[in-house]
């Protein structure tokens, strides 16, 4: 039994690990060859770091997930702070379930549906390019806005109620000892919101590819459109270098001994999906 | 001190007013659309025109269903293996699963490819044995294959949380009271870890029924589903209100689904709860 568990085990990771092994391989071989290794070269990275396409699309990733994760852990935040002084509970599971929506959502279903309301406005008020920067950002905000507020909220909730009413007790304004009391206790719900949105933002492809605009290209959709010619190696080595990226962050983040590692966000990530699951499945 | 209570509650308003804009409102566009003609008079023509893509949405269902039930067949050995791993392999198998997770979607169906691919790496291995080479891509068994990989781990997490947290006494108590090792799996560990598999049941069927990119690569455009409908009709004809129709429909599936087994996770708990 216990070696059975083992062998299992190494079976199941070596097949979920073999493709990612051969693509990455194959991302050092000579010839456009996907088949068989011809030599070794760095032939496809060369190719690749001669694309300015590369570089202006690694740009336009970072600048979206860095102004999505700003912009939704602001407003999130707001958020949760709001509906936990909210007296109306009906409202306050209303807003709530109407957050969870994009969450619960296939991803299609949320492209499609703001591609339709940004070429709606867009064609009301005559814009020529329906489709921007902007739509894209407001998808990715909206998309990465209940993780961010399902990491701050249980905060929020947690909080000792007694303390800002200390704070203001000793002569601090409602503002001031939100800034200077509350805040710092709700940090780590906001910081791993704000990365998750982040990450989020960086890996999304399906909502991306409904609400892009032709002048903002980020690397997952020039990954796509890499994929639609033929097949080249220089998608395996644009591949590759990601998954060294990830994995470098990843072996960083669980042995550095930071409490809030990366794996535990995503993990929480999940776990807040499934569990949002529930109450508005019911409702339905 | 009721004043001040209210003023804390406005500043979820930018939420509030954010949602209704960005969330409501592109789901009325939705209903809008399903409901109206190109020429933007009201008719029922989208929705009854949904017939002739009856075959997709089987197809479809079938597909994710089949995968859903690979995933989980695959999933929930190894998430209970894990878990009754040391802490320290724990780490790494966690580490494991979790990497595959954080590569983007269409690198992991890409790569997918260079194995299975006409000239890729599976069919000059064969070659090299001197066997017949096989044709996979563009078969439905590839499409269940890459949807299968790439959403596995979403199987195996919340499976493997729902085990961690049992309490091992239970499973003590279970043998000391007679059951043997296979009756305490499916006396003990199954019903107390259902959260996690209907967890995991859903995040891998709602994914695997909309998904287009993985149909399009590995089904070499050989036949379609639901996702690689709807991405035509909005990338390819412009043909908005069909599309939004089907999309309609999907999501209402998905929804009646996910309603049906949440109620029979919370059915099973209660019972739990009256037995003790």
């Amino acid at each position: 039994m216990k070696y059975f568990s083992k062998i299992y085990i190494a079976v199941v990771f070596m097949l979920l690990y073999i493709p990612i092994l051969v693509l990455m391989l194959f991302s050092f071989n000579k010839t456009s060859n996907t088949g068989a290794f011809d030599g070794f070269s760095l032939y496809w990275y060369k190719e690749l770091f001669n694309s300015p396409e590369t570089f202006t699309a690694l740009k336009n990733t970072l600048i979206l997930a860095v102004s999505t994760a700003v912009i939704a852990t602001v407003i999130g935040t707001a958020a949760a702070v709001g509906m936990v002084k909210m007296k109306n509970h009906v409202l306050r599971t209303a807003i709530q379930s109407v957050t969870n929506i994009p969450m619960m959502n296939p991803d299609i279903v949320t492209g499609i549906s703001m591609m339709l309301l940004f070429v709606a406005i867009g064609t009301f008020v005559g814009l020529a390019d329906k489709l921007s920067f902007w739509t894209m950002l407001i998808s990715h905000v909206t998309f990465c806005l209940p993780y961010v507020i399902l990491s701050v909220l249980p905060r929020v909730k947690a909080m000792d109620k007694s303390i800002p009413e200390a704070a203001q007790d000793l002569g601090c304004t409602p503002i001031q000892s939100f800034f200077k009391v509350e805040l710092p206790m709700i940090m780590p719900g906001i910081f791993s919101g704000a990365i998750l949105a982040f990450t989020m933002s960086l890996d999304d492809f399906v909502i991306s590819y409904f609400t892009n605009g032709n002048d903002f290209q980020t690397l997952p959709l020039l990954i796509y459109s890499m994929t639609k010619k033929e097949v080249k190696p220089d998608i395996y080595a644009l591949s590759t270098l990601m998954i060294i990226a990830i994995t470098v962050l990843l072996i960083l983040s669980n042995f550095s001994g930071n409490k809030d590692d990366i794996d535990r966000r995503r993990h929480e990530k999940m776990i807040a999906k499934a569990s949002a699951q529930k109450p508005a499945a019911k409702k339905n | 001190m009721k004043k001040k209570s209210l003023g804390g509650a406005l500043v979820a308003v930018p939420h509030i007013v954010w949602s209704a804009l960005f969330i409501i409102a592109p789901l009325l566009f939705v209903l809008y659309y399903t409901f109206t003609s190109p020429e933007g008079g009201f008719t029922f023509d989208n929705i009854l025109g949904l017939t002739e893509y009856a075959d997709i949405f089987r197809t479809s269902i079938e597909m994710s269903i089949i995968a859903t039930f690979c995933c989980f067949l695959i999933g929930y050995p190894l998430a209970y293996f894990i878990a009754r791993s040391t802490e320290r392999q724990k780490k790494i198998f966690m580490i494991l699963l979790m990497l595959p997770m954080w590569t983007n979607l269409l690198i992991r169906t890409y790569s997918m490819m260079a194995i299975l691919d006409d000239g890729g790496f599976l069919n000059s291995i064969l070659l090299a044995l001197d066997l017949a080479p096989v044709h996979i891509v563009g078969t439905k068994g590839a499409v269940i294959f890459g949807i299968v990989y790439d959403f596995f781990p979403y199987m195996v997490l919340p499976i493997y949380t729902a085990i961690e947290k049992i309490d091992r006494r239970l499973l003590e108590a279970a043998s000391d009271l007679g059951c043997s090792n296979a009756q305490v799996m499916t006396q003990v560990i199954l019903p107390l870890s259902k959260s996690g598999i209907v967890s995991g049941i859903t995040m891998v069927f709602v994914p695997s029924i909309s998904t287009f990119y993985i149909s399009q690569k590995l089904g070499g455009g050989t036949f379609e589903l639901i996702g690689d409908t709807i991405e035509r009709q909005f990338q390819s004809y412009s043909t908005y209100n069909i599309g939004a129709a089907i999309s309609l429909v999907m999501m209402i599936l998905i929804l009646i689904s996910l309603a049906i087994m949440n109620r029979f996770s919370d059915g099973e708990e209660t019972a739990g709860r009256l037995k003790r």
